[in-house]
């Protein structure tokens, strides 16, 4: 096996994190996108639609470039947060929030299929059985869109590992602050000799974004063959 | 209990319409497919919304159009059993059957859940997965399921359509059962004539989305007599079967019927139509058929040239299909004395 400098192994971290945070922050988020766009009659339905999906098809550096304008220091919200000594651009926040506005769309697209596949009359039936619409949510809903939901949070996570153009605007690529593997790995294809290095954290990459893949199919054959409980 | 509605619903170019009232504890809505039934059911339930109307029970408005009222299905207390079981697959039977109990206020419960799974003979389903059960089996928990969920009103939505005819046999006792042990009023929507028979006693009759009659269960069927090719089937219960010779002897109210067909301990439920009987003026010197009946005539109902005519034998009730030539020929009037001879293999097991 080869070993990693100190500092590889804080970009595996850091992305590890990034990932991890960004997928468990937007997941109520992503229920309550699909929720609302499967199961509530709204006014603009559509539209709606496009701008949860639009990071989708933006390229990443469009999307981390009006990041930094809405977050930024001339910016209302930028203002906002400054007098309340919150700092965002260029903090491991940043990153955070770049790679769940770019994974977003994954998340919520998946769930949504998986609450689209529910038969309707599996909701029809706890309605007339005296259950509120949270109540069908939480014990009709969710778990029988539990794999779509799995499914969304392992693309997010995956993507999250991932990102690149968002992150490096709105959180620049600073070694053990904001350096993901993409980032590191981009560091080194300008550093002259830096080819190895390169290739060894691409190999990494390769490796976990494995891993979650197999993760994600074990988890969903579980699920599957979820028991009667 | 006491249902009020007067709905309508446009779906550009079908509407339904229906102003009824009912006060029945069994009553059927009867209809070809494509009626409307099934769209009452769900504008009852609160799964849909009516343009114009009203709809109350027991007094309480569940909606109605001019005062904005529309209560969402979970407070209507209206139970629904569908065609299809549609039990939760991610929960096993017991929680399934469950499920409506528990967010029933303990005050309205009124059916112990231990009493409810002897009725319907689930006690040794409880941990199974509803994937695991037959299509009988998660009828009858869809049921269970209900009716534990204490409503004012169950509405069965053609709940025996997507059985085979044995299931569907199966499926009745219980549904029998159920209702006269826990005295729940009854809605029960179906194209089948066997099954308003069987499972009400007053029908609302649906055709192209508006209520069309509104008529016992029991004239229905004479009406199929008089328009429908199959004839009215009679549904005798009978009872204690008992060997005699190969064949089976059974207990007709105060009478004996003798069957080809074996029974069980308890009710056994067989069908006879009514072109199966024959009405003689006196008692036949030597017939093959093993039943021969002393009846009075009670009435005479239908024209055209089929007559049905209504018998009480020794308690019993039975209508014959006979042709008017036959009327004139035995000079049968209400009152008249007559002999009906049936066949020990005409008598169609149901269950």
């Amino acid at each position: 096996m080869f070993s990693l400098p100190p500092q590889d192994m804080q970009a595996i971290w850091l992305s590890a994190k990034v990932a991890s945070a960004a997928t468990v922050i937007s997941l109520p988020f992503g229920l309550g996108a699909a929720y609302c766009m499967v199961f509530v009659r709204l006014p603009g339905k559509a539209f709606f639609e496009g701008l949860i999906n639009l990071p989708l098809v933006l390229p990443p550096v469009v999307v981390g470039y009006l990041l930094l304008l809405l977050l930024g220091r001339s910016s209302w919200l930028g203002q906002l947060l400054q007098t309340m000594h919150i700092r965002i651009i260029f903090t491991i926040s940043a990153a955070i929030i770049a790679s769940s506005v770019i994974g977003f769309p994954l998340l919520v697209r998946s769930i949504r299929i998986g609450m689209e596949n529910i038969d309707e009359h599996y909701l029809q039936a706890s309605r007339t059985l005296g259950a509120r619409w949270w109540d069908t949510l939480l014990t009709v809903i969710l778990p029988l869109s539990g794999r779509a939901i799995l499914a969304g949070m392992t693309l997010m996570f995956a993507r999250s590992l991932g990102e690149f153009g968002a992150t490096i605007i709105l959180a620049g690529n600073i070694p053990g602050v904001t350096q993901t593997i993409p980032l590191a790995i981009y560091d080194y294809t300008n550093t002259p000799g830096g080819d190895s290095m390169a290739l060894s954290l691409c190999l990494v990459s390769i490796a976990l974004s494995f891993a979650v893949l197999l993760v994600n199919e074990a988890a969903s054959r579980k699920l599957r063959q979820v028991p009667g409980r | 209990m006491k249902l009020e509605v007067s709905v309508r619903k446009d779906f550009g170019t079908f509407r339904i319409e229906a102003d009824f009232s009912l006060s029945g504890n069994r009553c059927g809505i009867f209809g070809p497919s494509g009626s409307g039934k099934s769209t009452l059911v769900h504008m009852l339930a609160g799964l849909l919304k009516p343009d114009q109307g009203r709809i109350t029970l027991a007094d309480r408005p569940l909606f109605d159009a001019a005062r904005g009222i529309n209560l969402p299905p979970e407070e209507r207390r209206i139970g629904v059993v569908f065609q299809h079981a549609h039990l939760f697959p991610h929960m096993n039977v017991r929680r399934n059957l469950l499920y409506g109990w528990q967010r029933t206020p303990a005050a309205e419960r009124r059916i112990e859940p231990a009493a409810l799974i002897e009725v319907l003979n689930l006690g040794s389903l409880l941990e199974r997965r509803v994937g695991s059960l037959s299509g009988g089996e998660q009828q009858r928990v869809a049921l269970g399921r209900t009716v534990l969920a204490c409503p004012r009103l169950i509405l069965m939505d053609e709940p025996l359509t997507g059985l085979d005819q044995d299931l569907k046999y199966q499926i009745i006792p219980y549904l029998k059962k159920v209702f006269s042990e826990f005295d729940m009023p009854l809605l029960f929507i179906s194209h089948s004539l066997q099954e308003m028979q069987l499972m009400t006693d007053e029908v609302l009759v649906f055709e192209k989305g508006s209520l069309q009659q509104r008529l016992p269960a029991e004239n229905l069927a004479r009406r199929h007599l008089v328009t429908g090719a199959r004839g009215y089937a009679n549904l005798l219960t009978l009872v204690e079967p008992r060997p005699h010779g190969d064949l089976w002897r059974y207990r007709w109210g105060e009478t004996e019927l003798i069957l080809t067909e074996p029974g069980l301990a308890g009710d056994n439920l067989f069908e006879l139509g009514s072109k199966d009987i024959t009405l003689f003026k006196g008692r036949p010197e030597a017939t093959s058929a093993r039943n021969i009946l002393a009846c009075r005539v009670t009435s005479i109902f239908g024209d055209g040239n089929r007559i049905g005519v209504e018998l009480a034998c020794n308690g019993g009730r039975l209508v014959s299909q006979i042709v008017p030539e036959s009327v004139r020929e035995l000079d049968i009037r209400e009152g008249a004395e007559v002999v009906a001879v049936i066949k020990a293999s005409a008598f169609q097991k149901l269950y």
